[in-house]
């Protein structure tokens, strides 16, 4: 098993509470009617993609979800850009004409977040086609939540993974709900049950242990990377807030007490930060400096992106084509 | 003096295709083809013969009956550096894939801002007289060029097909060419040997003419040309104009030949309703307007699904006596 050293577990640490920061702000903006569209936020299940991206180098490949900020911070995108996209502005990853749910970022590896689910199934899997065509030793992971389960691209895109020993990674990020309908509504038998019948290593994990994410991520990623095939991580997680920001009473499909349990005894920062200090990796001090220091960095990337000019109206028709 | 005749040498449409896909394999290693039964087979139609003997199977790639995990694969090979061919075997299973192309594909480079793109082209088919039925005889041309972001390649002769083929497999856009299964064997024309591309974009001049155009794509070129044919007999001269590409769309031809002629006819087979005909009339209507002697008329597939009864299948193609009669009703000749 894969060791993690006390500076690589603190970073893990940095970059969660960077997204939980992050996705703060962005309800602070929604709910304040400064931020347009929509925003699916990603707090609750950052030791995903934290755990996952923390085991890529960074010119592996990722597809992400409309609930892919967390995705995009954790594959090395920086806030600032983040909020220019998310509030449309020229200085935006794609220079504001993406948006929330399409984040693209080519330096990071970022082949874009998907508003279509299960979008970037195929996707994912061309782009690991490419490097092993190439040889380039690039690794696909692609994101996705259990709704995709439901769509049929997923099962022909692990079908042919598994087929021509592609070198991808399926994170199935299993938040409970298929946006306002419980999985259990919507999904028959097993689910790791479905990459298994490829012949697709599959593991299941607990979503909130970073560290239990990172050492099941990186052994399917270097094994993909060495031409042995493809992956596939069940990641047993939650999604603190509404399907999106607007989905404040959730009653109806999920009980108060539900969330509580989540936020009280399985938050993946809280689960870090108490192994670390119990393990005597760390002390309470080390916590409250990279708080401070995420919370002004994304801060002042707040107040940039809000001062930031928006595109000129010629941008409408560029990059239709190249 | 003496004089050599040389013969031009003649291809079939789909040898034309073949060329231009084999060409182009040669002098681009990023080039595969991906679909159905491409490899040993050489696709349903046997246009792809032979190929995979040259190029193998890592580069001929037969795959799974999955057309949306097929179009949706070469959509990120395509993003990733290598310039993928898609065969979907018929263009009615356009409706299987359209998600990978309509909001993947065509969306990808604007949506990353000019970041991304996705250099691929997807070849499928189109045209009735098939017997084939409702599913598998289908014109869907218009729905991919309903698309901002994609280009669409629509070609009637072998010389064109070669030449916008190779065009499209070095454009960085996503291109879809739609191939009419009819002319794969039947239609044969001059290829000349060797490196020639035409650029997407640019219409093409079938046959002068001074008192009609008739615009017209894919088998219905033919078609038209026919019909040319005859109305000649009655003194009528037809222009008859292949736009080659329906985007980029060379409108300025199409609104220059009707403005010379003053009457115009579009055929497609396309369904009519909201069809290729209607966008193309509106062209011709807008831009020479001032110079019509006559409305814009349109001849495209009928309204229903294509039946397979050869006696039901063959009312529902434009022929060249329907053609005909329109341009002599439009010229004041019946």
């Amino acid at each position: 098993m894969e060791t993690i050293d006390r500076e690589e577990l603190l970073h893990m640490y940095e970059q969660m509470f960077k997204i939980r920061t992050f996705e703060e702000h962005v309800n602070e903006l929604y709910m304040s009617a400064k931020m347009p569209g929509l925003a699916h936020l990603y707090i609750g299940e950052e030791a995903v993609a934290v755990g996952v991206c923390e085991a890529l180098h960074r010119d592996d490949y990722i597809t992400s979800t409309h609930r892919g900020h967390g995705h995009c911070l954790a594959k090395g995108a920086s806030v600032d850009k983040m909020f220019c996209e998310l509030l449309g502005k020229e200085a935006g990853y794609c220079h504001g004409k993406g948006g929330s749910m399409h984040i693209a970022d080519q330096e990071t590896g970022n082949l874009g977040a998907n508003a279509i689910v299960a979008g970037s199934a195929a996707i994912a899997t061309g782009a690991a086609f490419s490097s092993k065509r190439l040889r380039n030793g690039r690794v696909a992971v692609c994101f996705f939540g259990e709704g995709a389960l439901g769509q049929g691209v997923l099962y022909e895109s692990m079908n042919m993974a598994q087929l021509w020993k592609l070198p991808v990674v399926y994170v199935c990020e299993n938040n409970l709900y298929n946006e306002y309908t419980h999985h259990s509504e919507s999904t028959a038998g097993s689910m790791t049950a479905r990459a298994e019948a490829f012949g697709i290593m599959t593991v299941e994990v607990d979503g909130q242990n970073v560290r239990e994410v990172y050492e099941s991520a990186h052994q399917l990623i270097e094994r993909a990377r060495q031409g042995e095939g493809p992956g596939f991580i069940l990641c047993r997680t939650y999604r603190y807030l509404g399907h999106h920001v607007g989905d404040i009473n959730r009653a109806y499909y999920r009980s108060p007490d539900e969330e509580k349990l989540w936020k009280a005894e399985r938050d993946p920062l809280k689960t870090l930060e108490t192994w670390l200090l119990a393990n005597q990796m760390a002390d309470s001090g080390i916590f409250d400096q990279i708080q401070k220091s995420v919370e002004s960095e994304v801060e002042a990337a707040v107040e940039y992106a809000l001062n930031a000019p928006y595109p000129k109206p010629e941008e409408v028709s560029q990059h239709v084509y190249v | 003096m003496s004089t050599f005749e040389i013969k031009e040498r003649e291809l079939t449409f789909g040898e034309a295709i073949k060329e231009a896909l084999a060409e182009e394999l040669r002098r681009d290693p990023l080039v595969f083809i991906i679909g159905e039964d491409v490899a040993e087979a050489g696709t349903t139609f046997k246009v792809l013969d032979g190929l995979v003997q040259e190029f193998g199977p890592d580069r001929i790639i037969d795959s799974p009956i999955s057309e949306p995990g097929i179009t949706g694969l070469a959509v990120g090979a395509a993003m990733t550096g290598l310039r993928p061919v898609v065969d979907i075997m018929f263009g009615d299973f356009l409706g299987l894939i359209l998600d990978q192309v309509v909001n993947q594909a065509a969306k990808i480079h604007y949506m990353s801002g000019g970041k991304l793109k996705v250099p691929m082209v997807l070849r499928t088919t189109m045209g009735a007289g098939r017997r084939s039925a409702a599913q598998h005889s289908q014109s869907l041309h218009a729905w991919l060029s309903h698309i901002p972001g994609l280009k669409v390649v629509i070609p009637s002769t072998p010389y064109d097909a070669k030449g916008l083929m190779k065009s499209a497999i070095r454009d960085d856009n996503p291109v879809a060419i739609f191939e009419d299964k009819m002319m794969y064997k039947i239609i044969k024309g001059p290829v000349p040997e060797g490196e020639y591309t035409i650029p997407l974009g640019v219409a093409d001049v079938k046959r002068p003419g001074e008192d009609i155009t008739i615009v017209a794509t894919s088998s219905m070129v033919h078609v038209a040309l026919e019909a040319a044919a005859m109305l000649s007999e009655i003194g009528i001269s037809a222009e008859v104009i292949d736009p080659r590409t329906l985007v980029p769309l060379d409108k300025q031809a199409l609104i220059n030949s009707a403005k010379k002629t003053s009457r115009a006819i579009v055929v497609d087979e396309g369904y009519e309703q909201y069809g290729v005909t209607a966008e193309l009339a509106s062209v011709i209507a807008d831009g020479a307007f001032y110079y019509l002697d006559a409305p814009v008329k349109r001849i495209g597939a009928m309204n229903v699904p294509i039946p397979f009864s050869p006696a039901l299948e063959d009312l529902t193609i434009p022929n060249a006596t329907v053609v005909c009669e329109m341009a002599k009703s439009l010229c004041g000749k019946n």
